[in-house]
């Protein structure tokens, strides 16, 4: 009786977490380029992984929503795909002058609901409509949430343009006022937040240096995008970050789900001047 | 192939005489740099690069790059790629050649044809050097630009880069 008890009111908190806050329970997702300025076309190499260890490798992340995007707005070439054990890798080819974009793309739903007065919840990666078929017929209080997330990071061989940045307006996305490629230690960068294309405050932004494996804290900050969706960084070194920005709304595209959780991941490299 | 190499060179010379005609005896610029030896096992020459950078407008006038044909290197010249060299391509602005051994080394801008348009005011001339499998360091040689009468400046790096003497006259 008790162990059932204790296992309800931790499911119970669980929940409660992963509906207060979107990026909570949530790994840390990443790319990882192996190079993001460059001064002549050549192919660079990617790591993708789903790992809580800033930038080391733990799980591997699905490769097959990539997006490779040139300065010219057209799809830039990808080769040796791989999703290992520990990480996905891939390549990209560098051909024109110009700043590259690379995003991952995700949806994902949790479900969450009442069977016979114990807390249940599931979470699925292959639509709203398979993970509902999966209710029992007893469920109450089904709760249906929404979930974008959406992993970049840029190169640029020579000077950096931004067509490949222009955002799509759907779901979070980031609209650099400093040019992602264009970092430096003792500069700070800022960049504006965008809910389907519209610039948003409230985004709560989280940025954590790299090397967390050989350090005994985080070093974390977080950041609120502003009334113009705009966040200021301060770069304390040169090196890499990362980057997760995370909202809530009551604008999912199912309609049967009743909140949308939109994620934001970015890499970016700040370099010594 | 090789006429359209000669004569891609007398172009060039025809047009460096004119920049000549044009400023003659009216400015020179000229650079001393010397390059330190390093003890280290495994050496490789510095890359070099020299720009004007205006005192008030920050305008960049690119004079020069010493580089052995790698252009993946180049973006390691970290301030002269951000300043100027990621706008452009072979061949770089200004004089450029093949890195050089340590020593002392001179280089003479004083032809080039974007001093003659130089417009007054105060400058700094910056040399950057960065090493394959060594550091990267930045000068900066504050003068005025025209000079009334023969200037000398110095300044001296650390590691990268030696004793950088700037001789600039009328």
């Amino acid at each position: 009786m008790s162990r059932s008890f204790i296992a309800g009111a931790a499911g119970l908190a669980l929940a409660g977490a992963l509906l207060l806050s979107p990026a909570a329970q949530a790994h840390k997702r990443w790319l990882l380029p192996s190079h993001t300025v460059v001064s002549e076309a050549q192919w660079i190499a990617v790591d993708a992984s789903v790992s809580n260890d800033i930038f080391d490798v733990d799980r591997p992340y699905p490769l097959k929503a990539l997006e490779a995007v040139g300065p010219d707005g057209k799809p830039a070439t990808v080769d040796n795909r791989l999703e290992g054990h520990r990480r996905s890798v891939f390549d990209v080819e560098l051909t024109q002058p110009g700043s590259y974009r690379l995003t991952l793309p995700g949806q994902s739903y949790f479900l969450a609901w009442q069977e016979n007065g114990e807390p249940q919840r599931r979470r699925g990666w292959n639509g709203a409509d398979a993970l509902l078929a999966e209710l029992p017929d007893n469920a109450e209080q089904v709760a249906l949430t929404e979930t974008h997330s959406r992993l970049e990071t840029f190169i640029t061989m020579g000077a950096p343009n931004s067509t490949a940045l222009k955002p799509s307006g759907q779901g979070l996305e980031l609209q650099p006022l400093t040019h992602p490629n264009d970092l430096y230690d003792s500069e700070s960068a800022r960049f504006r937040f965008l809910v389907d294309g519209e610039p948003t405050e409230g985004v709560e932004v989280e940025l954590v240096p790299a090397g967390t494996r050989y350090r005994d804290s985080q070093d974390h900050w977080t950041l609120t995008s502003d009334a113009k969706g705009e966040i200021t960084i301060d770069w304390p070194a040169a090196g890499r970050y990362y980057l997760e920005a995370g909202f809530a709304d009551k604008h999912p595209d199912h309609p049967k789900a009743q909140q949308r959780r939109l994620q934001y991941l970015a890499t970016f490299e700040v370099l010594p001047l | 192939m090789r006429p359209w190499l000669a004569l891609s060179t007398t172009v060039s010379a025809a047009l460096f005489a004119g920049a000549l005609t044009a400023n003659a005896g009216a400015t020179e610029l000229r650079l001393e740099v010397a390059i330190p030896r390093m003890a280290v096992a495994e050496y490789h020459a510095p890359y070099l690069a020299f720009w004007l950078k205006h005192a008030d407008s920050g305008e960049i006038v690119p004079l020069g790059l010493w580089y052995d044909d790698q252009e993946k290197w180049l973006k390691d010249l970290r301030l002269w790629w951000r300043r100027t060299g990621r706008t452009q391509s072979a061949p770089y602005d200004g004089l450029t050649g093949a890195t050089r051994r340590p020593g002392t080394h001179s280089v003479d801008f004083s032809a080039l044809p974007a001093l003659a348009g130089l417009p007054a005011g105060d400058y700094e001339l910056v040399v950057e050097a960065a090493r394959e499998v060594g550091g990267r360091e930045v000068v900066r040689l504050p003068f005025h630009w025209p000079a009334d009468d023969t200037r000398t400046v110095t300044a001296k790096g650390d590691t990268e880069l030696g004793t950088v003497t700037l001789q600039v006259g009328p």
